[in-house]
């Protein structure tokens, strides 16, 4: 191709016979010419006509490269480039979607603002194509658009909106990119697609998710709270949040209640968890914008125990190409004057070798400097020794720098430092010389007296150094402790007198600021030479010189004229100046964004985005709810969890109808909002209905029950005078309780099996005086009508998730009170299947309870295994909580030898295994039981379960409610107990019970499916008590929820155990707030 | 985004430019132009320059500048990353990158660039998309082209762009079908005066030839995959298998890629495999030095060492070297005053070594600099790290396909102070 190249430039009428040929190897030929043409630089605008014709051309690169052409000239010749319009409109209605989308990418980066129109409408309708490719496009040429016509921003904004509802990730990056360029103010539109943008975010091509990781960034600073708040910053806070809200409304509940919620500690917003969790595997990513992408987001958003996880990542980097080096350590160095710790362990990284570029050694010098502390200075300065060594010059000057620095900075490395540097003052070169004295000289200003002797040898160092800043630094050292060396500095003074004139200018500034000083403190000897020095400079050629000349005669040389400043003028000159302190550079760098060109320049760029500050209270969350397709789901329930403290001080309607309706229900598209929400509640509402029915009717009965056995239990409970009719936790299968027949069956039986099982079931029905013998249509009808319930709603899920499995219905645990007709009948289903274990009668009952995923069916290959806590001890071992897992085999062939293999517990965990199920035929469902020791802590359990040909790792972490068991005790007992755990191990919390939740037996239904607790009685009518223990150690945990006038509520937990307490609190809120 | 391109050679000369956006004048270089005066050597100047009205990111790679122009806030790294891929994109085309090449192919090139980036954004940057849509130049193409007149631009539609598998080209048919992965690690190591350690570490790839037909899935997985400490993956492999068995679950790219990089933890001691031995000395009062460098096997588990090159920066007061090596060549640049020696492989027996004399500039002292010694070496069927790999599987397909996997150890940034 070079070879015709300077043929074609100066004729193009050869080129235009070829393109108005009929040959398609000739337009090719002539094509490729222009295109060489283009690339070099070269201008061949003046063949846009003959070009133009042959944009319908079929041969396929010939149109490439006409539309290369097109798209650099049309912008100059607008009139002519329409003549390509209509091929592109044709294009953009081709059934392919590949011609569609490029008819589109060159239709909208032609540049002539008379096509705007068509352009805004190819965009809307592209915007709705079918293939998420076209939309991809579409998405691109928004801004191709926006910087064509800024007036289309509305019209933009519109098809962005649209795009970002997208859930393809082809469409994610492009779309994002569009919105940080036409309208990144417009936060509220990320709202509804945040929570999917954080789980497309892994699959969408790298760019793309550099763009979203930056936006993120942004969005989570305005959206969520900071996470390293500290105690004293909320004490702050909540001063304010007590008088705004009084302000507006002076309801005193409501404000204290605002005050309260402020004060509780820190809970991440789930959605700022959820960026941060799936942002983090792309650490790993190859690309370093990805990775630094991350690296940003996290130094800005993540606590700082977490900040740590980058710092690898970013280490790894720094083995790319020198230019991705270079970006990656100005960002090192910013975040290691933060968060020093984070890079410490990867110090010797930072090392450098005499084959880096200068600039990557001296931003790593800097890291290094902002590394050193007291322990690795040693190292450090070890290395440094190295480096003065070195060819480089400027290196060596860089590093006797931050030699300076670190000997300001670490009190204990002064004096060596000093040392060091007044050896190097030796030096041959002069540049490295003059650079010790310029830092030696920030030094001494720190403890002058001691060493006048390096000022004397310094002052010796004026006969030969040539440096300018050196020698100024000199003449101000000497200056400034003349006092130090009164013989020595007349003399230097005389001598920089004579060779005043050859000075450089700050030279010439420090003789004349060394003359007046000297003249103030030893006139006796300097006044002539100071008189001969001002004279000299009086008529220097800069007026800088003259002007400072001038001043200081009038300042220091008393006359007649001169008014009151000159008494003070020792004062003013010989005044204690503060020690310089040696900064990094790098400080105060990260008020811009990370990893953003702003941030590497150091000034604002242009379209730089402003990384805002975090708000002081949260804007409301719920705003990120959207009709939740599955995996929203628990995230969004999390999140009703821990921000219980919402409804306090925004008004609790934010949080109430419209998010509920919209959380629970299934996937419904791109519905409109209103009314599949109305729809889902509709359907949930009617089974909510029936399911009320039903528990009406048996209600009254048992509640009798329920009040007889309250009375009769304490009175029991009294004699034996000990707590130890824990049950459930079968750790005290204990002799006083013989005489208690019932309870003791129950408690000795249970743990013997599935035999024991179901005879406390059937022995709960009977004495539940419910229908036990309910015929089987009705259970039938409940096992159609359950499994779709639960999963519509998760209300729904707890409504069931009574303790179904309590070993001992005697016990007046609220499950029984509440337990409804077609439950029992699910629980003697239950029960039965337990013991001939059918899996077919198993699955209703199992969907009530609150089941958990242990291994999806894809994962598995086929094989899906989910879990639930059965609430009842687990035989042998009284410490461990039973796990009942059903293995249901969706492969096609038979899955054999199905056990646990190499447990990986934590410290102190233990794992019971089950034991082997030898096969499991196609299609069929095993239910297992095993034991889990989690220790009284909330982490997963590990394990692998195997078959005979794979293995699959899977955790199974339990809610802080199933690791405790109920404890049965009197009203009187409780409150001993209660009053041993004052203090520290009690922790209160305010809230707001919702209307649904208001009566008694939702109250403690609601708990009771929220933890594993046995109901205390008690007297007054608004008081709950409930009490556990937990299972491995068994401290008590003590629960009364005490309701208040209006909606609100109190919550006390008292335990031992802080942190299951308070965790505790956190689920029993939230299982209220439903 | 990227508004424009400039590849700029070692002379200066402006040799390409592209323009996704409104042209930007070429004198818009004169800023870098300026910079690069500043800067003494090609590698200092800076990444990013800022100018009144643009700011000017660029990588410096084969003796060329890929200098892009952007007008408003976008990563850095972003485009310094984008220039590399372009920069690994031309190599995978044209086996070379050098202004030749280009200027050779402006036509591909300019193809290429069109297609990786719309309005400034990147568009499509995977190879296997890239060549789907171009096809790259062979000579025998070439010679197909110029008789039958037809052209490099792919007739297919880029139907890559729309696969879940964005790397993978559709329809690959190989008849032999194969996979090869290459263990390469490399040693980065500082090795103080008295011959131990400051630092080492461990730094490997996995770099794979898949040439498999239809649609594999394979697993590669590692006898003890605990040594990898930081990893980075081909967006190809599923991390959640990596997180949870430590193994690599991927559905290839067709043709070369680099499946993994790691970091080996650094609890681990790395073993260095070799040593120098140095006795370099200039006088103050004569104007000669002596010099004297042998390298020798330390931990090499058996396996030879290969392909030994050293290098040294001499300090500039060095005039000459008169240096005797007992095997390979040496050579003294007296411009650069870089001294390489072409050792080859290391005999136990017979340690190599290179002795003489240096001369100094007269009536200067001698410098207080020691130049540091830079050693490159490989070593063949070993990876220091002790990494291995346990098996590959392949999923999806029916046929056999042929495995292979080599090891290889090499010097990374391996450096001695003297």
């Amino acid at each position: 191709m070079g070879i015709f190249l300077p043929l074609v430039w100066f004729r193009h009428d050869d080129l235009k016979e070829m393109l108005d040929s009929n040959k398609d190897s000739l337009k090719l030929e002539a094509m490729k010419r222009i295109v060489a043409m283009i690339a070099r630089g070269k201008n061949a605008s003046d063949l846009f006509p003959a070009v133009v014709k042959n944009v319908a051309c079929k041969n396929i690169e010939v149109k490439k490269l006409v539309y290369v052409y097109l798209v650099r000239y049309a912008e100059e010749q607008q009139d002519l480039a329409l003549l390509s319009i209509s091929t592109f409109q044709r294009g953009l209605k081709d059934p392919n979607q590949l011609i569609r989308a490029s008819a589109l990418r060159v239709l909208s980066s032609i540049r002539v603002p008379i096509i705007v129109p068509i352009m805004m409408l190819a965009i809307k309708e592209a915007a709705s194509d079918m293939s998420p490719y076209v939309r991809k496009t579409a998405a691109h040429a928004i801004p191709k658009l926006y910087s064509l016509d800024s007036d289309q921003k509305d019209q933009l904004i519109e098809v962005i909106e649209k795009l970002l509802a997208d859930k393809t990730t082809l469409v994610a990056g492009s779309v994002v990119m569009a919105f940080e360029e036409v309208c990144p103010e417009r936060i509220d539109l990320i709202h509804k697609n945040y929570r999917k943008l954080c789980n497309l975010l892994i699959d969408v091509e790298e760019w793309g998710q550099v763009v979203i990781i930056n936006m993120l960034t942004r969005y989570a600073r305005t959206q969520f709270l900071s996470p390293n708040q500290n105690e004293s910053l909320l004490e702050e806070n909540t001063e304010k949040a007590f008088y705004g809200s009084e302000e507006e409304d002076a309801k005193d509940a409501k404000a204290e209640a605002a005050v309260l919620a402020k004060c509780k500690p820190y809970v991440m917003d789930p959605d700022h968890r959820l960026l941060l969790r799936n942002t983090k595997p792309l650490l790993q990513s190859r690309n370093a914008a990805v990775v630094m992408a991350v690296a940003q987001l996290y130094f800005h958003l993540a606590p700082k125990a977490e900040v740590g996880v980058i710092a690898k990542a970013l280490v790894r980097l720094l083995r790319s190409h020198s230019e991705v080096q270079y970006v990656v350590l100005q960002n090192v160095a910013t975040m290691s004057i933060k968060r020093r710790g984070m890079f410490e362990p990867y110090l010797k990284s930072f090392y450098i070798r005499s084959t880096d570029p200068t600039q990557i050694k001296i931003l790593k010098l800097e890291v290094l400097t902002n590394l050193a502390n007291e322990t690795n200075i040693s190292t450090i300065l070890r290395e440094f020794q190295t480096y003065i060594r070195s060819m480089d010059k400027d290196f060596v000057a860089a590093t006797i720098q931050a030699i300076g620095r670190c000997a300001t900075n670490i009190g204990k490395v002064r004096d060596t430092c000093l040392n060091g540097l007044v050896q190097l003052l030796s030096n041959r070169d002069e540049l490295v010389v003059a650079e010790s004295v310029v830092v030696i000289k920030k030094l001494l200003q720190m403890q002058p007296a001691q060493h006048s002797e390096i000022i004397k040898h310094m002052a010796k160092l004026t006969d030969n150094i040539q440096v300018p800043m050196a020698r100024a630094s000199i003449l101000w050292l000497i200056g400034e402790y003349c006092e130090h060396v009164p013989k020595i500095a007349p003399d230097v003074l005389r001598k920089m007198a004579k060779s005043f004139t050859n000075e450089e200018d700050i030279v010439k500034l420090q003789v004349i600021n060394l003359a007046a000083k000297l003249y103030l403190t030893n006139s006796k000897q300097s006044k002539l030479l100071t008189q001969y020095v001002l004279n000299l400079a009086k008529y220097d050629q800069n007026y800088d010189i003259r002007d400072r000349a001038r001043f200081i005669r009038q300042l220091i040389v008393p006359t007649e004229k001169s008014g009151a400043l000159n008494k003070y003028a020792k004062k003013l000159f010989l005044a204690q100046k503060p020690a310089p302190i040696l900064e990094s550079s790098f400080k105060d760098r990260d008020h811009f964004q990370l990893g953003s060109l702003s941030h590497l320049l150091n000034a604002k760029a242009v379209g730089y985005q402003e990384l805002p500050d975090w708000p002081d209270e949260a804007p409301d969350p719920s705003v990120r709810n959207v009709e939740v397709p599955e995996w929203t789901k628990c995230t969004s329930r999390e999140k009703r969890k821990e921000k219980v403290e919402k409804p306090f001080y925004s008004d609790s309607e934010g949080e109430s109808g419209p998010t509920e309706s919209a959380d629970s229900e299934p996937e419904s598209g791109s519905e409109e909002n209103g009314s599949s929400s109305s729809s889902g509640s509709s359907s949930s509402g009617t089974e909510e209905e029936e399911e009320e029915e039903e528990e009406d009717s048996g209600e009254q009965s048992e509640d009798k029950e329920e009040e007889e056995e309250v009375e009769k239990r304490p009175k029991r409970k009294d004699k034996e005078g000990s707590h130890k009719a824990v049950l459930g936790s079968a750790g005290s299968p204990s002799e006083e309780e013989e005489e208690e027949e019932r309870a003791k069956k129950a408690k000795k039986k249970a743990p013997q099996g599935r035999k024991g099982r179901v005879e406390t079931s059937s022995e709960a029905s009977t004495s539940e005086s419910s229908s036990s013998g309910s015929d089987s249509g009705s259970e039938a009808e409940a096992k159609q009508r359950k499994p779709p319930s639960s999963k519509a709603s998760p209300k729904e899920i707890s409504l069931l998730d009574l303790d179904d499995f309590t070993p001992s219905p005697v016990q007046p645990i609220p499950s029984s009170s509440i337990i409804s007709t077609s439950l029992v009948t699910d629980l003697e289903g239950l029960t039965l299947t337990d013991s001939s274990l059918t899996p077919t009668l198993l699955s209703p009952a199992f969907s009530a309870v609150k089941t958990y995923e242990l291994l999806h069916r894809m994962a598995g290959e086929g094989l899906a295994v989910e879990y639930c806590f059965s609430r009842r001890p687990f035989p042998g071992d009284p410490h461990m909580v039973a796990v009942q897992i059903q293995i249901s085999n969706n492969t096609d062939t038979e899955v054999k030898n199905l056990r646990v293999n190499e447990p990986k517990p934590l410290s102190g965990m233990r794992i019971q295994e089950f034991p082997e199920i030898e096969h499991l035929a196609p299609g069929d469902t095993a239910t297992v039981v095993m034991g889990i020791d989690f220790c009284d802590s909330t982490q997963a359990a590990n394990f692998q379960l195997c078959t005979h040909t794979r293995q699959f790792y899977v955790s199974i972490q339990p809610p802080v409610g199933e690791l405790m068991a109920p404890v049965f005790m009197s009203e009187n007992e409780f409150k001993k107990e209660q009053g041993k755990l004052m203090g520290m191990s009690e922790i209160t919390e305010k809230l707001t019970l919702p209307e649904k939740c208001q009566s008694d037996h939702t109250i403690v239904q609601q708990l009771t499916s929220a933890a594993n607790v046995g109901r205390v009685p008690c007297g007054a009518s608004n008081e709950y008590r409930f009490a556990a223990k937990t299972v491995t150690s068994g401290s008590l945990v003590l629960i009364t929820l005490e309701r208040r006038e209006g909606s609100t509520a109190q919550l006390t937990i008292n335990s031992e155990k802080m942190v299951i307490g308070t965790m505790l609190v956190k689920d029993i809120i939230q299982a209220l707030a439903q | 985004m990227i508004h424009s391109l400039f590849l700029i050679n070692a002379a200066g000369d402006i040799f390409l430019e592209k323009h996704w956006k409104s042209v930007v004048s070429r004198s818009v270089c004169d800023y870098f132009f300026e910079a690069q005066e500043r800067a003494s050597e090609a590698e200092n100047v800076p990444p990013v320059i800022p100018t009144p009205h643009h700011y000017l990111l660029s990588v410096y790679r084969h003796k060329i500048f890929f200098v892009a122009v952007i007008q408003s806030e976008v990563p850095p790294l972003f485009v310094i990353e984008f220039l590399h891929r372009v920069v690994d994109t031309f190599q995978d085309y044209f086996g070379v990158c050098s202004e030749v090449i280009i200027k050779d192919n402006v036509v591909v090139v300019y193809e290429v660039l069109e297609e990786m980036l719309d309005n400034g954004f990147p568009l499509a940057t995977e190879s296997n998309i890239l060549k789907e849509l171009i096809k790259p130049p062979t000579i025998l193409r070439t010679v197909v082209n110029t008789i039958t007149g037809s052209t490099n631009v792919g007739d297919q539609l880029p139907t890559g762009q729309l696969s879940v598998v964005p790397w993978r080209r559709t329809g690959v048919k190989y008849t032999n079908n194969e996979a090869y992965f290459d263990v390469i690690e490399e040693i980065d190591a500082i090795i103080d005066k008295s011959g131990s350690t400051i630092t080492a570490e461990i730094q490997g790839v996995i770099d794979a030839c898949v040439k498999l037909t239809g649609m594999p899935d394979l697993t590669l997985s590692f006898m003890n995959p605990r040594l990898l400490d930081d990893v980075s993956f081909h967006p190809c492999v599923r991390f959640k298998r990596w997180e949870s068995e430590r193994i690599l679950s991927f559905i290839p790219p067709d043709g070369n890629f680099r499946l993994l990089s790691y970091h080996v933890s650094a609890q681990n001691l790395v073993a260095i495999p070799v040593y120098v031995k140095h006795n370099i000395s200039f006088r103050d009062s004569s104007s000669l030095g002596r010099f004297e460098i042998t390298v020798g096997p330390k931990q090499t588990m058996g396996k030879t060492i290969e392909g030994v090159m050293v290098t040294s920066q001499m300090p500039k007061s060095v005039l000459n070297m008169t240096l005797t090596p007992s095997q390979g060549t040496h050579v003294f640049d007296p411009v650069t005053k870089l001294l390489s020696w072409d050792v080859g492989k290391i005999n136990p027996q017979k340690l190599p070594s290179l002795k003489g004399s240096v001369s100094l500039q007269a009536g200067t002292s001698k410098p207080d600099e020691n130049p540091t010694i830079n050693l490159q070496f490989k070593i063949q069927q070993l990876a220091i790290s002790g990494l291995k790999v346990n098996r590959l599987d392949m999923y999806g397909e029916k046929y056999k396909p042929f495995k292979g996997i080599k090891y290889m150890t090499k010097a990374g940034k391996f450096q001695v102070r003297t």
